[in-house]
């Protein structure tokens, strides 16, 4: 059996560490996930952060704006690497699920992050419900 | 003049250029000055996706963007001309000669050699040198990362 999937949160500023650590706060010190910032750095950098964090690993990237230097630089690592996904608009509940499903693949994985994000966006109706 | 902002940006199309000075400014395109995102069809399909459709994005070598300008200068739409490097500027303002009275220094972050300006702003004595050259052709450079943020002339930068 494979190694579980990392997920690599690549965010601007303060933001990855941020939701990373609220992902601790929630599942646990088992949940796989690495904080990469973009503070600071070119995108050839951010893209070198990345490399140095995933290190040959299967991972899924959760970036944070879709047309911003960390999607950009994740989509450029992840071009010819089958076995690293990007997903863009991370929240923390696509996050919180990863960690249960590190066990998938990385397209799997990926496309699970994607649907999981998509539900949690919403707006709180006066009865408590969630709907889009 | 259509193109409201020239800046200088090592992460190219990216957030505050998109959002930040996009919305701001209502550009209606963005021109990527890079020789190496000119010759990739993926990458430029890449920033392609990461503007909002109803803003075009051009893209263009150094010297296929001297001969373009006047073109993109004339545009009835706002645009935002980026280069990725200060040598990218400096050939550009040489080249297209009285045609750009302001550039914008948007992000150059660390790299060996560069000392800390600004939180975004890291620059060599060599690209400092190179800075001072275009201010004393006429042209007014100052750094700002964000609309909202002051922005520094390139004098008190370089105290």
């Amino acid at each position: 059996m494979s190694e579980p999937l990392i997920g690599v949160v690549l965010a601007h500023d303060e933001l990855a560490a941020a939701l990373v650590a609220a992902v601790r706060e929630i599942a646990g010190d088992e949940h796989g996930l690495l904080p990469v910032s973009n503070a600071g750095s070119d995108r050839k950098a951010i893209t070198a952060h990345l490399d140095a964090a995933i290190a040959g690993r299967r991972a899924v990237v959760f970036a944070d704006l879709p047309g911003g230097s960390c999607a950009f630089s994740a989509a450029a690592f992840a071009r010819e690497r089958p076995e690293v996904r990007v997903v863009t608009g991370v929240n923390l509940a696509m996050l919180v699920d990863f960690v249960f499903h590190r066990h998938l693949s990385p397209a799997d994985a990926a496309a699970r992050a994607i649907e999981t994000g998509r539900r949690a966006v919403g707006a709180v109706r006066a009865a408590g419900a969630v709907g889009r | 003049m259509s193109i409201a902002v020239y800046r200088i940006d090592d992460r190219l199309i990216h957030g505050q250029v998109v959002v930040g000075w996009g919305q701001v400014l209502g550009v209606g395109f963005i021109v990527l000055v890079d020789d190496e995102v000119r010759g990739s069809d993926w990458e430029q399909e890449l920033y392609r996706m990461g503007v909002p459709p109803a803003v075009s994005v051009e893209f263009a070598g150094v010297a296929e963007a001297i001969m373009r300008l006047p073109a993109w200068e004339a545009d009835p739409r706002r645009g935002i001309v980026l280069t990725g490097d200060i040598d990218g500027m400096v050939t550009l303002c040489t080249g297209a000669p009285d045609r750009i009275s302001r550039v914008n220094l948007g992000g150059i972050h660390f790299r060996e050699g560069r000392k800390e300006r600004l939180r975004y702003l890291y620059l060599s004595d060599e690209e400092a040198t190179k800075l001072r050259a275009l201010a004393r052709c006429g042209i007014e450079v100052t750094a700002q990362d964000v609309p909202t943020a002051r922005p520094v002339p390139l004098e008190e930068l370089l105290a």
